[in-house]
């Protein structure tokens, strides 16, 4: 309980008893909005470029450009290193070829009845050896593939940060153009570079067709 | 550019961008179209398919689908005894189909993948259908070896799961090669497929009209923005697995082939099966892409974007391969002559003349003469005959796993164990009921899914190319440059609309941007 006195401009005085403390914030939030980015929009490729070149030269790092399909050559010019993503993939591959050699030659060329039913079951055919490893190549191979392709796919949705299923992006209704016929530079507030004046001065400095502040 | 006419079902003129000028390249996207009528014309489709017609052919679709669920739950309740499958014939129209849906399902990959190795970005306005086909094709295929283990509950002892009998698969076997090589195929084409898709379903996404497909398209695009950093690592991905599926995609049909090369069975105890299995599903697979992209270009409005151009390269690489399957047929029969082994010889006799030798003769007409058409230029720009010839391969590659599976079988070492093979009607039902599920499938992705690879697309067209570096002048047409000044800078006008810019090249309709290469 606290109690507050309210002043009238008749120099009178009332006294009101508050159940909650008026000095401690209220619990439910207004809507409050917080800028997170900012974003330029261009409409040709070229344009695009000269924003990025900019954009980079300028010293940003929390920054990116979104465009509806791969821009050819953009990657040196944003200053983009060479993606990992291969090593993960020979990853996969290895540990494919490994899983497959080892699930063929252990089924079929050991026995450990102590393992019960995972036990290998070595099985004669025609007097041929148990480790006959070529006719086992095919299983290895595709093993191989197999865990290739998952290092492949995974791997990249898994450096990109997908799936991100929200993105303060998608409230903007000019950004719904990214995935059809308009390119977008967008800069973050969480850049150390980021200046409320100076980046809007030099996303201006690029001629975009419009800027906006993205607000989450 | 010169219009050729084409009438089929509805008449019409046809662009034609199927002549070669060295000056340039010929456009990939025609009628002017910037990366916004891309957008709207595949999105376009969608609404297209809303439409009575759709649901009429949706509906003869799954009432097809019904005769393949009736007949399965007439196998499953009663056995492997409602086929036709008998003693010396045991493998007919079960796998005969399993070969014939794999091989349809090879082009698929074949477009996206190894075109894509080689450049030919032709290819991105029909590898979305491609591997859709493949998808559904290899779903049909997939179906049939798992019934036709006879017991389809036990089908699980196909996979290496430890069990109670303390028994596991044989990997000597090629049976077991094939479950792991169609396994993986399956897998790695639907990962390739739903992968490629994610930038496009995301342009779903942006431009979903309901709250519901919003969220849906939202849900599978995975939150994709289109970001720069995202599409380095994405095209990386695309080459690797572009670069993974063509190895994988050759051995997919060898293992096929491998279930009759490695038996002693005249007929199939053949070396070359697997480069000949190969071309041959790579055959049927470009057919059946052409029977699908031909009637879906004309009605629902992808003319600009499968050109005729298209079509042409289609029908050239199905003549290629068309003469290596040609080929491979007349190799077997020098081969059985020139072995001396008298069974393989009388097999092959027994093959052009026994009771099954309608079978082998319709096999050579449609595969081998039917498809020499296509030397013609006439030929391929007409779509009527282009349709035509792909609906004859798409026939005679299913008798052609019909004369090597059942004329083989039906007649072999001893005549007291030769026999002849009927099909029930069970049989012929499951078979039109499999064309149910991939037709079911092919409707629902013409209605909900994008069915050209926009982003894919848009990456070859002109204005996709930036001009910072004096390196990119060498894709100028020297020609075109000197025609206009807006031909010297095309990628000013971006996402305009066409019109709104003066012709090119002299004669050229207005709007159409002229063509200036550049790699994917």
């Amino acid at each position: 309980m606290a109690t507050a006195t309210l002043e009238t401009p008749y120099g009178l005085t009332r006294e009101v008893t508050l159940v909650r403390d008026p000095s401690i914030d209220a619990s439910i939030d207004i809507e409050h909005s917080e800028t997170v980015a900012v974003l330029a929009e261009y409409d040709t490729v070229d344009a695009v470029f000269y924003a990025a070149d900019k954009v980079r030269k300028a010293g940003y790092s929390r920054w990116d450009v979104h465009s509806p399909f791969p821009i050819h050559g953009i990657d040196p010019i944003m200053g983009i290193k060479p993606t990992i993503l291969p090593w993960i993939v020979l990853a996969g591959g290895t540990t494919g070829m490994i899983a497959g050699l080892f699930l063929t030659l252990f089924t079929m060329a050991t026995s450990i009845p102590a393992l019960g039913q995972f036990s290998g079951y070595p099985y004669l055919i025609s007097g041929k050896p148990l480790n006959s490893l070529p006719a086992y190549i095919p299983p290895i191979f595709e093993l191989t593939i197999l865990f290739s392709a998952f290092g492949a796919v995974f791997g990249m949705l898994l450096l990109n940060n997908l799936p991100m299923l929200y993105n303060p992006l998608f409230r903007s209704h000019r950004f719904k153009r990214a995935t059809d016929d308009r390119f977008f530079v967008v800069i973050e507030t969480a850049d150390v570079k980021y200046d409320e004046v100076e980046t809007v001065k030099l996303l201006r400095s690029t001629k975009p067709l419009a800027l906006e502040r993205v607000e989450d | 550019m010169a219009t050729i006419s084409n009438p089929f079902f509805i008449g019409g003129t046809e662009v034609d961008n199927t002549i070669d000028d060295p000056r340039g390249r010929s456009p990939l996207v025609l009628g002017g179209k910037g990366f916004r009528d891309v957008t709207d014309t595949v999105v376009g489709v969608q609404d297209k398919c809303n439409t009575l017609a759709w649901y009429i052919c949706f509906g003869i679709s799954l009432s097809l689908l019904s005769c393949l669920v009736v007949t399965l739950g007439l196998l499953f309740s009663t056995g492997v005894g409602v086929w036709g499958n008998n003693q010396p014939v045991g493998w007919a129209f079960d796998i005969i189909n399993f070969v014939f849906w794999v091989g349809i399902g090879h082009a698929g990959t074949l477009i996206s993948a190894i075109l894509f190795l080689f450049r030919q970005n032709w290819r991105t306005s029909i590898n979305r259908f491609a591997e859709s086909m493949t998808i559904f094709a290899v779903i049909c295929a997939a179906m049939y070896p798992g019934v036709h283990v006879g017991r389809p509950w036990l089908a699980y002892w196909l996979f290496p799961i430890p069990n109670q009998m303390g028994m596991w698969p044989q990997f000597r076997s090629p049976l077991m090669w094939d479950v792991f090589a169609v396994g993986t195929y399956f897998t790695v084409s639907t990962l390739f497929w739903y992968v490629g898709m994610i930038p496009d379903i995301a342009t779903l996404r942006d431009r979903a009209k309901s709250k519901i497909s919003y969220f849906i398209y939202g849900f599978l695009s995975f939150g994709w923005t289109g970001s720069v950093r995202h599409w380095h690592r994405y095209e990386k991905m695309y080459l690797l697995l572009c670069a993974l599926s063509t190895p994988l995609v050759l051995s997919v049909h060898s293992v096929v082939s491998f279930d009759f090369a490695t038996s002693q069975l005249p007929g199939w105890h053949t070396t070359f099966f697997p480069p000949y299995f190969v071309a041959g599903a790579v055959f049927g697979g470009f057919a059946m892409v052409l029977t699908l992209a031909i009637p879906c270009r004309q009605w629902l409005g992808l003319k600009e974007m499968i050109t005729m151009r298209h079509i042409d390269n289609m029908c050239k690489v199905m003549l290629g391969v068309g003469m290596i399957v040609a080929f491979a047929y007349i190799v077997e029969l020098f081969i059985a002559w020139y072995s001396y082994y008298h069974y393989e010889q009388a097999h092959f006799l027994n093959r052009a003349f026994g009771p099954y030798g309608w079978a082998f003769m319709a096999l050579f007409v449609c595969n081998v003469f039917v498809p020499q058409i296509l030397w013609f230029k006439f030929a391929r720009s007409n779509l009527i005959i282009v349709f035509i010839v792909a609906n004859f391969i798409n026939v005679g590659m299913w008798l052609e796993r019909f004369v090597i599976i059942v004329s083989s079988l039906h007649r072999d070492f001893i005549p007291g164990s030769w026999g002849m093979y009927y099909p029930t009607p069970v049989d012929i039902f499951m078979f039109v009921g499999s064309f149910g599920l991939f037709f079911t499938l092919f409707f629902l992705f013409l209605r909900f899914l994008p069915v050209i690879a926009m982003a894919e697309v848009k990456s070859v067209m002109p204005q996709a190319h930036g001009h910072l570096h004096a390196d990119h002048d060498d894709d100028h047409n020297p020609q075109l440059a000197t025609a206009g000044a807006s031909s010297t800078m095309p990628d000013t006008t971006a996402g305009e609309k066409p019109g709104d810019e003066p012709g090119g090249q002299p004669g050229e309709k207005p709007g159409e941007k002229p063509w200036r290469g550049g790699n994917w």
